[in-house]
């Protein structure tokens, strides 16, 4: 079904990469698809540091004993895991890569309203990784991502506060990439381009944008609090003068919790532009969809006191915040119906994209499902701080938003890069992906359930079988991530050239050259069709087989 | 770069500030404006997120906080409300001149709308001064042990009283300091307007910079109008110096 | 949107708000127990709507952008609102307090 165009011409075409060529035209770009790329690049950086660690963790947990690293070295593995990963990988990866790529294509616009600010995002992304990786390499933070006080506040010894400032300078980036994309939705979509026909990617990272947009600010503040406290030697949250540490809880989460929606909303964005192109067939409620991407931005607002239900919160709360935890599984769960029966009846294919939409579905469900069991309050209690809750996260956060993150890497690499991957290998990959994560992270419901704690460097014996096969999980897992840095630098260079729509995607993107031109659009687009227009193509959408 | 423009924009008549990416100066200003409150938006939210651990502070603790706001000179305070309140006029001056395209009122105005400012900052320059003076710092634990209650109500838990009253000055310093920040850069930005206006760019096709640059200063306003009751005038029947 | 308010209109404005300050401080004087607080910040309320309607002009602008300003003010409640359903709740329990 991949339609690829050997036309030697193509490359000759101007297209926004042969430009101008030479650093300075990259690095004072103003074009968001070059910004793109750099987010690209830089997010991958920090995804291997971030790898890096994981590995060390893994590697530890592979006796009972904390045998390899004490347990201040250990806290700073988790640490600088989380901290990499959360804030200089997740929350950035898909609004800042391929958001800034494609959402003003596929609203038919030039480029967002404000290019210089979204360079500006990027370097201050940069400024803000700086002072991360200041931090590790000055000898780390062993606080946890979280930062809870008082430990960070007063009693850490390791270097809170370059990590602190290195979250909150990276936080501005967040928050000026969401205010860009919500002014351009607004404000410069094609005309013909209403709102309901927007595709459900340009919904996704709308409402994500929502989200970065009021939530980071009070993260940023409660970092400064904290990074104050630290300075100063003064207490806010230090129990011992009559701060409150719960309060820190309350605000940090207040901005942490909606940020996992951030992570997954535009993931889930990807994921129905998949689903309906290797389905050949319309969204099934598209309403639905769109609605539930605000009312899982909304809602994400109201439930953070789930990661609180142990920590001396009041009972009253925790039945508030349980309830409402419940309620934003609702929207999550509307989305997964209606991707399967967008696939119902539809003429599937199992390209590359695909294959990580089908373990997106699968994977994001089960951390969905577990995130319920976390939701429960009697349940909590048990599997609270314990594998079990490291494994949901990991379920939502890896086998669903890195997933999806790869699949629309793969889907829009032939329109980044005017070349196609390798298919054959990228099946593999996406295979082995599949299956490492699952060996890795499986097992951790298990151990989680039977009491193994997070966040220590030994676990009681018995649950060594299970750690070795989450650590071998891990290996597996990391070639799979390592196979497809390879072949997109290969392919860059030998893979075979690709046409203007090699996937006969809709979408506007894909009515324009691969790799687009500098202003995107030769002509300004008009719209007339709803979105995921497959039907109109003529194809045999009841046939059922795949291609 | 400049080439694949092919047929989308007619270059003939539009502005010279219109950008490329826009099809018109209005969506240009919209685009503008809408940003411009969507940062607000969350600016909204950074000092909410302050204002709302102030707000538990201070009903855990109603007591020290209301006899540690016989601390504060509220007198200061309400003169610096009244001369932002003079310097948000004199900024909407200012837009409305730009508006109107009066190169010479946009820059009297935003002078003024500096000076005030200015005025505002050395106002509080002075306050954190006395403060200091008095021992009230607390970012220095040197000077907290010189903390005396000598003068206020009833205090039968002193040491109690002391650290609950750190908490406040430590909100209060935080507050007005970041308030003061966010005006240090507004001044900033109205230098840069100001030497835009000096060079006549402004009309009343193209005057989004000054648009911008005042609800930007309005908002600055805004966060006092709040912080001043919050932080200065707690406490019942206080007799006023 | 490009319309121009009148001189008139602001100092009218700046004098309202000049007016209200003076009130605040001048209220604060007078016991009026818990409502202290209450009435300082209805007179703040009224005084940052005047400059966000008539200083930031709001009032002529979109409804969209009204929905952003009401939404952050909003948003800035349900933090507020949802810290103290922790902290209000916690006396409720017997034997618990709120500190």
């Amino acid at each position: 079904m991949s339609t690829v165009l050997q036309d030697p011409h193509i490359s000759e075409k101007p297209n926004y990469l042969n430009a101008e060529y030479g650093w300075k035209s990259w690095l004072f770009t103003k074009d968001h698809k070059r910004i793109a790329v750099l987010y690209i690049i830089s997010i991958t950086v920090m995804f291997f540091i971030g790898g890096i660690f994981a590995g060390l963790i893994r590697t530890e947990l592979l006796t009972p004993q904390g045998d390899l690293v004490n347990s201040d070295t250990y806290n700073k593995f988790f640490t600088m895991h989380g901290i990499v990963m959360v804030f200089f990988f997740l929350i950035p990866s898909i609004p800042a890569t391929l958001g800034n790529f494609f959402l003003p294509m596929q609203i038919g616009a030039k480029d967002l309203a404000f290019p210089r600010i979204n360079l500006l995002s990027w370097y201050i992304y940069i400024a803000g990784a700086a002072f991360a990786l200041a931090a590790i390499v000055m000898g780390g933070v062993d606080t946890g991502w979280t930062f809870y006080t008082p430990f960070s506040s007063t009693y850490s010894n390791t270097f809170v506060i370059t990590a602190a400032v290195g979250v909150f300078i990276a936080g501005f980036s967040s928050i000026l990439t969401g205010l860009n994309f919500i002014v351009t939705v607004h404000k410069m979509r094609a005309p013909g381009m209403t709102w309901g026909r927007l595709p459900l990617f340009v919904w996704a990272n709308y409402a994500t944008s929502l989200i970065q947009v009021l939530g980071t600010p009070v993260v940023a503040i409660t970092l400064a609090l904290v990074g104050l406290e630290r300075a100063f030697h003064i207490g806010i949250f230090d129990p011992a003068i009559g701060g409150d540490p719960i309060l820190f809880q309350h605000m940090f989460w207040f901005y942490s919790h909606p940020a996992v929606y951030i992570m997954i909303l535009p993931g889930m964005g990807v994921i129905s532009e998949l689903v309906t192109c290797f389905s050949r067939k319309g969204i099934f409620g598209y309403p639905f969809i769109a609605g539930s991407s605000l009312g899982i931005a909304i809602i994400g607002f109201l439930v953070w006191g789930h990661h609180m239900f142990v920590t001396g919160m009041s009972m009253y709360a925790s039945l508030y915040f349980s309830l409402l935890t419940m309620l934003v599984a609702v929207p999550s769960a509307i989305k997964v119906f209606n991707w399967t029966a967008t696939m119902f009846r539809g003429s599937i294919s199992y390209e590359t994209p695909m294959l990580y939409a089908f373990g997106f579905i699968g994977l994001f469900t089960i951390g969905g499902l577990t995130g319920l069991f976390l939701a429960t309050l009697g349940v909590d209690v048990h599997v609270t701080d314990t594998y079990f809750v490291v494994a949901h996260f990991h379920y939502v956060m890896v086998g669903g938003m890195v997933l999806a993150y790869m699949g629309g890497l793969h889907f829009w690499w032939p329109k980044i890069t005017g070349r196609m991957y390798p298919e054959g290998w990228a099946k593999f990959a996406a295979l082995l992906v599949f299956a490492g994560f699952n060996l890795t992270f499986f097992p951790q419901f298990i151990t989680g359930y039977l009491g193994q704690p997070r966040r220590y460097h030994a676990y009681a014996p018995e649950f060594q079988v299970l750690n070795v096969m989450s650590t071998a999980g891990a290996s597996v897992l990391g070639l799979g991530y390592v196979i497809p840095l390879i072949y997109f630098l290969w392919s860059m260079k030998y893979g075979p050239k690709a046409g203007n729509n090699p996937w006969g995607a809709t979408g506007l993107e894909w009515q324009t050259t691969s790799p687009p031109p500098t202003f995107n659009f030769e002509e300004t687009p008009i719209v007339t069709q709803e979105a995921y227009a497959y039907a109109d193509q003529g194809e045999h959408v009841h046939e059922g087989s795949s291609k | 770069m400049t080439e694949s423009h092919g047929a989308v924009a007619e270059h003939s008549e539009h502005s010279p500030h219109l950008r490329h990416h826009f099809d018109s100066m209005e969506q240009q200003f919209d685009s503008a404006t809408l940003g411009m409150w969507v940062f607000l938006l969350t600016e909204i939210m950074f000092f909410g997120g302050m204002f709302g651990a102030y707000t538990v502070y201070r009903s855990l603790y109603p007591d020290a906080f209301a006899s540690t706001s016989l601390h504060m000179n509220p007198a200061f305070g309400a003169a610096n409300t009244a001369v932002l309140i003079v310097s948000s006029l004199t900024m909407a001056l200012a837009v409305r001149s730009a508006r109107l395209g009066s190169q010479k009122a946009i820059q009297i105005f935003l002078i003024l709308t500096m000076i005030f400012g200015i005025a505002f900052l050395v106002i509080k320059g002075f306050e954190y001064h006395e403060h200091w003076v008095d021992n009230k710092v607390p970012l220095f634990p040197t000077q907290w042990h010189h903390w005396d209650y000598s003068n206020d109500a009833e205090h039968p838990h002193q040491a109690q009283y002391a650290k609950q009253a750190q908490i406040l000055f430590c909100f209060y310093f935080f507050m007005t300091g970041f308030h003061a920040l966010h005006m240090l850069v507004g001044v900033g930005i109205m230098i840069t307007i100001l030497m835009m206006a000096r060079r006549g760019i402004f009309s009343h096709q193209y005057f989004t910079p000054v648009e911008i640059s005042g609800l930007y200063w309005h908002f600055v306003d805004i966060v006092w109008i709040f912080l001043f009751p919050l932080l200065y005038l707690i406490g019942n029947a206080r007799k006023l110096i | 949107m490009h319309e121009v308010p009148s001189v008139r209109t602001y100092v009218t404005v700046w004098a309202t708000l000049t007016i209200l300050t003076f009130v605040t401080y001048y209220v604060a004087q007078i016991d009026l127990g818990p409502w202290n607080i209450v009435v300082a910040l209805i007179i703040a309320f009224f005084k940052m709507s005047l400059v966000i309607f008539f200083f930031m002009n709001l009032k002529a602008e979109s409804a969209l952008t009204k929905l952003f300003a009401a939404g952050g003010f909003f948003w800035m409640i349900l933090l507020l609102g949802q810290f103290f359903v922790d902290y209000v709740s916690r006396s409720w329990m017997p034997g618990g307090k709120m500190w």
